[in-house]
């Protein structure tokens, strides 16, 4: 079976032609998105959309955000017409990306005011949602990011997130949040375990390994659900940690609300990028851990232990992924529901491919994610006349749109998911 | 390494020549046997640790052998549960075998299976002979081009197909909803999204009904052993097969080659989404007559572990599908006689395909069952 590592191995000989037609699509891309904010979005539009930053009783509150719909409709086109046409004269190698990016975000800019016009809509209550909808991606691209900096393609991300979110509402139904938040860190842990046993000790091909996790997952926590939860309730019923506002920063306008005023999840999250962050690219283990991934040969030379590095790092990574799965049951609901995780994990491949395997821009990545997520919920309030399996469909639309854009100027690990043998 | 042979590799290397039956033995039948029973006896722990008492476990295998092979009505759901899981798993195996992990049969059986069921009950007053083939070809189009975008866009940006085939699946969820309540789909008079039923003329007409009306068994098992034999001699009696081969093998060798990669990329996923399209087709035609939501019910992401356990080869991906289709149709049986979730047959699928992933880990935990001195890993 191929891995991306091949394909990435191979990419140099073919980087000049590759990049040009990639430089070739974002510039078709940006223009296809200039047409439709021209031809769409700025039809039959009228009046200022209104965005609420606060609410009137904050302490500190700012004054509403009125953007003229028409003329800023018309600005973005003309933006993003010259983004696109640019791409195409230049060649455009150089700020592809940036440009893409800086594309999509004015895109999504008019789409808001376009269905914001006439009308008003929270801002800051969008941001928020953003930010909770992107942690258990972020955690699941976190998750990724460890194991695959040590070459071990963790398609089992799906599987360690159903697995910490059942384990969380089961024991926290039986011991309370912090119990179940417990239980579910160490219930990840062991299939990041288990994980790493069948790639590394029995050599089983990685992707086999993952997709049998998560079969296995969605097998037992399934079976449990209908087999025990029908007869027992007060298993499923676990208690939901409830927001910490953090004093003073918590009363700040606009940023208060959306990054000072969460439950522990969302701290947990930023804490673990920033601390994995460290131990990655500034931390004897975390050089010791890259080199694994990079050439495990070379490291096996130097004396690194590759087996116990690849063991621990993925153990490390199930630990993460099962903290991020709590967040399903006891950061929102309390309750299991058979596959609730609905493929956030595979969602948090791409953020970590989207992020170049860097746990900040796996955050990132995921605040990118969150914010489609959000949208698409809130927009239902507004009753834009686009049917809402379209809206739902935009984030992943956006993932393709991305992930093709930006993948030439993101380079896996070079070991990534080759098994590696000791002599 | 488990195995620390000091004489290993010379001896192997004689036991290979002179008995190369017995290792191959080994990996084709203990392996999967001890894989299967060693499932079975796991999921009767669980069902143990979920409080179900010893006579029930016993009477719900009992259920699933009968469920499975005990009658001919066994025998029909059987084959009929196995047909779309062989046909999206030889797709997906075609896919292993060129090197793509194409993980969005789901997707694509839900677009083909819309298609025909648009041609279904499009064409009133067709002959059968036409109309039939014609919803058939449409299921395979439709499923084929849905999943050339995965591979196009793999060869054209290098967009990994993993994460495009996911993301074209949650897309594909979305645009079945929204085409099932659009007025020329939607059922008249319904309010919930169901579509018109397919006309008598597209139906896979069912086999045994002469016998009884209540066997399924339809005309669409044909189809599956035609499939099987078509990948069969399309992998390894055709040049594209082989070159579908030695791109998945040694992507740089058939670059060297002069094999266009690209488009042997896109062919592959093509003709993966084309057979994925046909299981589709072969769902709305010969079992459920219109479409629902989230009618492919998982058999996309069976399929990857029928092709997984088939070794993505066209006559293990049969046997692994025909497997899967007696689990499936005894994990039924199971849930009606002993009240034991058909989840449990998850369970004791994802624990097979493991045990023959890893033949290492059969070998750890059964050292009895085999010969000391074969290979410890064929890889």
């Amino acid at each position: 079976m191929t891995s991306p590592a091949d394909i990435a191995a191979a990419a140099p000989q073919r980087l000049g032609k590759g990049r040009q037609r990639q430089a070739r699509i974002s510039g078709a891309v940006l223009l296809g998105l200039a047409a439709l904010v021209a031809l769409v979005f700025a039809q039959d539009v009228a009046g200022e959309a209104t965005f609420r930053l606060s609410r009137p009783t904050d302490p500190l509150a700012l004054p509403d955000l009125v953007v003229p719909a028409l003329p800023f409709s018309y600005a973005a086109a003309a933006v993003l017409a010259f983004l696109g046409v640019r791409q195409f004269l230049r060649g455009g190698v150089r700020w592809t990306s940036l440009s893409l990016g800086f594309g999509l975000f004015l895109a999504v800019a008019a789409f808001l005011v376009w269905a914001t016009a006439g009308k008003s809509f929270s801002l800051t209550g969008m941001l928020q949602a953003t930010v909770v909808r992107a942690v258990p991606i972020a955690l699941g691209g976190l998750a990724g990011v460890l194991s695959e900096r040590v070459a071990v393609v963790n398609i089992a991300i799906e599987g360690m997130l159903l697995a910490g979110a059942f384990t969380g509402a089961l024991i926290g139904s039986l011991m309370g949040g912090l119990g179940g938040l417990a239980a579910a860190v160490a219930i990840g842990g062991l299939f990041g375990f288990i994980l790493a046993a069948l790639v590394v000790t029995y050599r089983v091909d990685q992707i086999i390994a993952g997709v049998v996790i998560n079969l296995f997952v969605l097998g037992v926590t399934s079976y449990v659900s209908s087999q025990v939860y029908q007869e027992y309730r007060f298993l499923n019923n676990a208690p939901v940690f409830r927001p910490v506002k953090i004093p003073f920063l918590g009363d700040l306008p606009v940023v208060g609300p959306v990054l000072f005023n969460q439950n522990v999840f969302v701290y947990g999250a930023i804490v673990m990028v920033a601390v994995a962050t460290y131990y990655l690219f500034y931390t004897r283990m975390g050089l010791r851990a890259r080199s694994v991934g990079e050439h495990p040969r070379a490291a096996d030379t130097l004396g690194i232990n590759v087996y116990r590095t690849r063991y621990v790092n993925v153990t490390i990574a199930g630990m993460v992924a099962g903290f991020g799965g709590a967040w399903f049951t006891l950061g929102s609901v309390g309750r299991f529901d058979e596959g609730m995780t609905g493929g956030r994990g595979y969602i948090g491949l791409a953020a970590m491919i989207f992020g170049r395997w860097h746990p900040v821009g796996a955050l990132m990545a995921a605040l990118v994610f969150g914010f489609a997520d959000a949208m698409q919920q809130k927009l239902a309030l507004l009753n834009t006349p686009i049917p809402s399996e379209f809206l739902a469909m935009s984030p992943y639309i956006a993932t393709i749109i991305v992930v093709a854009g930006l993948i030439g100027r993101s380079r896996p690990p070079a070991a990534d998911g080759q098994p590696y043998a000791k002599e | 390494m488990t195995y620390q042979d000091p004489t290993g590799k010379l001896s192997e290397k004689l036991l290979d020549r002179a008995a190369p039956d017995r290792a191959a033995f080994e990996d084709l039948v203990i392996v999967p046997l001890f894989a299967v029973v060693v499932a079975l006896i796991l999921g009767a722990l669980t069902m143990l640790a979920t409080n179900v008492d010893l006579a029930t476990i016993g009477k719900s295998y009992v259920a699933l052998l009968n469920g499975s092979v005990g009658s001919l009505n066994a025998i029909s759901e059987t084959l009929t549960a196995a047909a779309p899981l062989t046909l999206a798993g030889l797709g997906l195996a075609l896919g292993f075998r060129a090197g793509l992990f194409n993980i969005g049969a789901e997707g694509q059986i839900l677009v083909g299976g819309m298609a025909t069921v648009i041609v279904g009950f499009s064409f009133p007053g067709m002959p059968a002979a036409i109309h039939l083939p014609l919803a058939l070809l449409a299921g395979a189009v439709a499923g084929g081009l849905y999943a050339s975008i995965a591979g196009w866009l793999r060869a054209a940006t290098g967009a990994h197909e993993v994460i495009s085939t996911i993301m074209l699946n949650l897309i594909s969820y979305r645009l079945i909803d929204y085409m099932l309540r659009l007025p020329f789909i939607q059922r008249e008079g319904r309010a919930d999204p169901v579509s018109k039923s397919v006309l008598e003329s597209a139906e896979l007409p069912r086999l045994l009904s002469f016998i009884d009306p209540n066997l399924r068994v339809h005309a669409g098992i044909f189809l599956m052993f035609a499939a099987v034999a078509a990948v069969y001699w399309l992998l390894f009696r055709t040049r594209l097969g082989f070159e579908f081969r030695t791109s998945g093998e040694s992507p740089d060798a058939a670059r060297y080659a002069g094999m266009r990669a690209g488009l042997l990329i896109v062919l592959v996923m093509g003709l993966a989404g084309a057979l994925a399209g046909l299981a589709g087709a072969n769902q709305v035609l010969g079992v459920l007559g219109r479409a629902t939501p989230g009618f492919s019910a998982g058999i996309g992401f069976d399929a990857i572990s029928v092709a997984l356990l088939g070794r993505s080869h066209p006559i293990g991906v049969l046997l692994a599908g025909l497997l899967f289709g007696a689990l499936e149709a005894g994990g039924r049986q199971m849930q009606v006689d002993a009240g034991v979730s058909i989840d449990l047959i998850g369970i004791i699928q994802a624990l097979i395909i493991v045990f023959i992933a890893a033949p290492l880990l059969v070998r750890a935990l059964f050292p009895w069952g085999f010969s000391k001195l074969t290979k410890t890993s064929k890889e």
